[in-house]
């Protein structure tokens, strides 16, 4: 029983964190005033990135390091469109996912199969001699532990920080920030590429760390689902990563069923459930929020800003 | 430096006519490094996709074929964004709607009349795609959940769904283990025409574009949709009942996606399998914005995306270069055409130094 226990905790912890960097990029994006639906596109050039460069390269730390710039790159061309040109910034970040599925799908190919580099786990100094939490938390690949120290250095950036009140600022209020002298497009092209590299990141992560190789779609919807947490963590952190959680612990159960050979549950509705989940949750947290009429969204998402003449 | 978008005072002229032609080339033009970059020949390359599309009138009935499930789920996107409502899940209503049409012509039709089978699947994949559109139009409308995001969720539920029946209990038991249905009796293919692949589904995506280009423009309930979508206030203080036209609009659009799906099961494949579910209903959100949510432009912008397909589909035969080149092109064009339109209104300029 114990033994299990902890095969799910630890599953939980390795297949929630390519949407955990997805989702806290999509944060500090949308905290900005900017929504960017590029996301599944972003993660999955990511993920070609990172597999292809540490492929070429012989070096997976130049690949992550690839997948974040390409991911940040591709974020700037949502980041164009809609703070610059000022369209509507869905059909933008449509356009950036679907173009992203083509073009990771058309340069891929020759990938498919290809067997490259991959982040081994590895105990982490001595912290995983810790009972049990040692076990859990402290046995992974190097791709995981970032997420520890990311997770609170985003959340004081955000409520503790100076660039963070400025961050809140132009989501909330763009004018009166820039009454104050904040450069608003231009922060706001900051944070788009900042959650496109992280989005980068997260595809790396699948590609180099939990699903070692590349094939077409290979994020499943990661991304979407990426942007659906962001909406249940409210634009927090910190609730990110309780989501993130909820939706590792969905994928650890449907792997411990199969691994278990458990066939209480069919294997199709075990395959459905991280995205019925996701449905369920945000129908939760929507009827939570306007039950308590509190609306979590920046008040400027979506709204370009003009500075007015 | 600084980029500053200055209003015109009078649109470019011709710009209304020029933005797609011009989108087009701009995309042709970033392709061509797609081409350079697989090391393939772009001008040859782009001469394969046109002779593949409009090489020949066989080539292009393909490209008509190609179009059907288009137009349909185009139209599908279309209809809810006249509300501003963004139907994403266009692929999970056209794998239902397939679902639903094949399990009529599987298990019903050696029960009805002859005549009355191919109207019934057609019924059947109007509504397979309706139930699936109306979840997420019922989680919007009745507690305001983002409808994006859930009806995306629900392609990937429809597409296990699928597998499943494929590959478990629909499963053909003469087919070997091939995963996929029993082939669909005959009586309930659709029929096709002038001995090519063409099929009734052409017809029904005609016929849905015209009648929604009437409903919307020459009846209440189309404008009442329209209101809403220009207007969500003036159509709350008109004491128009949004709840219920979203859930109306999500019905039409889930069901016009459950049509494409059922025109492709029972004018193409003659069975459930794989094919049914390759994009499609993704494609349908290019081709809504790009025809602007008009349905006379969605039909022209589908055959034109249809010949990139089929195009796509014969250099991958013939040069080896992945088919998913027409989806990249695609999102460029998207690209183009959005930033075409800014052009057309504004100006570009390039300011240097501090403000």
């Amino acid at each position: 029983m114990g033994s299990e226990v902890l095969f799910i905790a630890k599953i939980t912890i390795t297949s929630s964190m390519a949407v955990l960097y997805a989702t806290i990029g999509e944060i500090f994006t949308e905290r900005s005033g900017v929504l960017n639906l590029g996301v599944e596109g972003m993660m999955l050039m990511g993920a070609l990135t990172g597999f292809a460069a540490s492929h070429s390269f012989n070096s997976l730390w130049l690949g992550v390091m690839a997948a974040i710039l390409v991911g940040g790159i591709f974020a700037m061309i949502h980041g164009f469109f809609s703070i610059t040109l000022r369209v509507n910034q869905v059909v933008s970040g449509l356009a950036l996912t679907l173009s992203c599925i083509g073009l990771s799908d058309f340069l891929g190919r020759p990938l498919i199969g290809k067997i490259s580099l991959k982040f081994e786990p590895f105990n982490l100094f001595f912290l995983h001699r810790i009972p049990i939490i040692g076990d859990i938390f402290f046995t992974h690949n190097a791709l995981v532990y970032p997420a520890y120290l990311l997770v609170p250095i985003a959340y004081v950036f955000l409520y503790r920080t100076r660039y963070g009140l400025e961050l809140r600022a132009i989501g909330e209020n763009p004018s009166a920030g820039d009454t104050v002298g904040i450069n608003v497009l231009k922060l706001r092209y900051l944070y788009t590429f900042i959650g496109g590299a992280m989005a980068g990141l997260g595809g790396a992560y699948l590609s180099l760390a939990y699903t070692p190789g590349w094939k077409e779609q290979m994020t499943g919807g990661q991304g979407w689902i990426a942007i659906a947490l962001v909406i249940f963590a409210m634009w927090d952190p910190i609730r990110a990563v309780v989501g993130a959680l909820l939706f590792g612990f969905i994928n650890a159960f449907q792997f411990y069923c199969q691994a278990a050979g458990l066939d209480i549950i069919p294997s199709y509705i075990l395959r459905m459930l991280p995205y019925l989940f996701t449905i369920v949750v945000l129908l939760i947290i929507t009827k939570w929020e306007a039950a308590k009429k509190r609306v979590g969204a920046p008040a400027a998402l979506v709204i370009p800003f003009e500075r007015e003449k | 430096m600084r980029i500053v978008l200055k209003k015109r005072l009078t649109p470019l002229p011709l710009s209304r006519h020029l933005i797609i032609p011009a989108a087009i080339l701009v995309a042709a033009i970033l392709g061509i490094f797609l081409f350079l970059w697989v090391e393939v020949n772009p001008f040859h390359a782009y001469i394969e996709i046109f002779k593949g599309a409009f090489g020949s009138p066989y080539n292009f009935s393909e490209v008509l074929v190609r179009a059907t499930p288009l137009i349909l789920c185009g139209l599908s996107v279309m209809v809810a964004g006249k509300m501003l409502i963004w139907n994403i899940g266009a692929e999970g209503q056209l794998v239902m709607g397939g679902v639903a049409g094949a399990g009529v012509a599987l298990f019903l039709s050696p029960h009805m009349p002859a005549h009355m089978v191919i109207p019934a699947m057609i019924l059947a994949g109007f509504l397979g795609g309706s139930i699936w559109g109306l979840i997420p139009g019922f989680l919007k409308a009745r507690f305001g959940v983002n409808e994006i995001i859930t009806s995306l969720m629900l392609n990937y539920v429809a597409i296990f769904w699928l597998e499943h029946l494929y590959f478990g209990p629909w499963r053909d038991p003469a087919g070997r283990g091939f995963p996929g249905t029993a082939i669909l009796p005959d009586l309930s293919w659709f029929p096709r025409f002038f001995g090519t692949r063409v099929h009734l589904g052409l017809i029904i995506g005609l016929a849905a574009a015209l009648l929604i280009w009437l409903v919307l423009d020459y009846t209440r309930w189309g404008y009442e949709i329209r209101v809403a979508g220009a207007n969500i206030k003036a159509a709350q203080y008109a004491r128009m009942n949004i709840t219920r036209n979203i859930l109306w609009i999500m019905v039409i659009s889930g069901g016009l996606a459950g049509l494409a799906g059922i025109c492709e099961t029972a004018g193409i494949h003659y069975r459930l399998q794989k094919g049914l579910a390759v994009g499609n209903g993704y494609v349908g959100i290019i081709i809504a914005w790009l025809g602007r949510l008009r349905p006379g432009s969605i039909v022209l912008i589908s055959i034109l995306l249809g010949g990139l397909m089929v195009g796509g589909d014969q250099v991958q035969i013939n040069i080896h270069v992945p088919s998913a080149i027409s989806l990249a092109l695609e999102g460029a064009i998207l690209f183009c055409v959005l930033g075409g339109q800014v052009f057309q209104d504004y100006s570009l300029h390039i300011r240097f130094g501090e403000r």
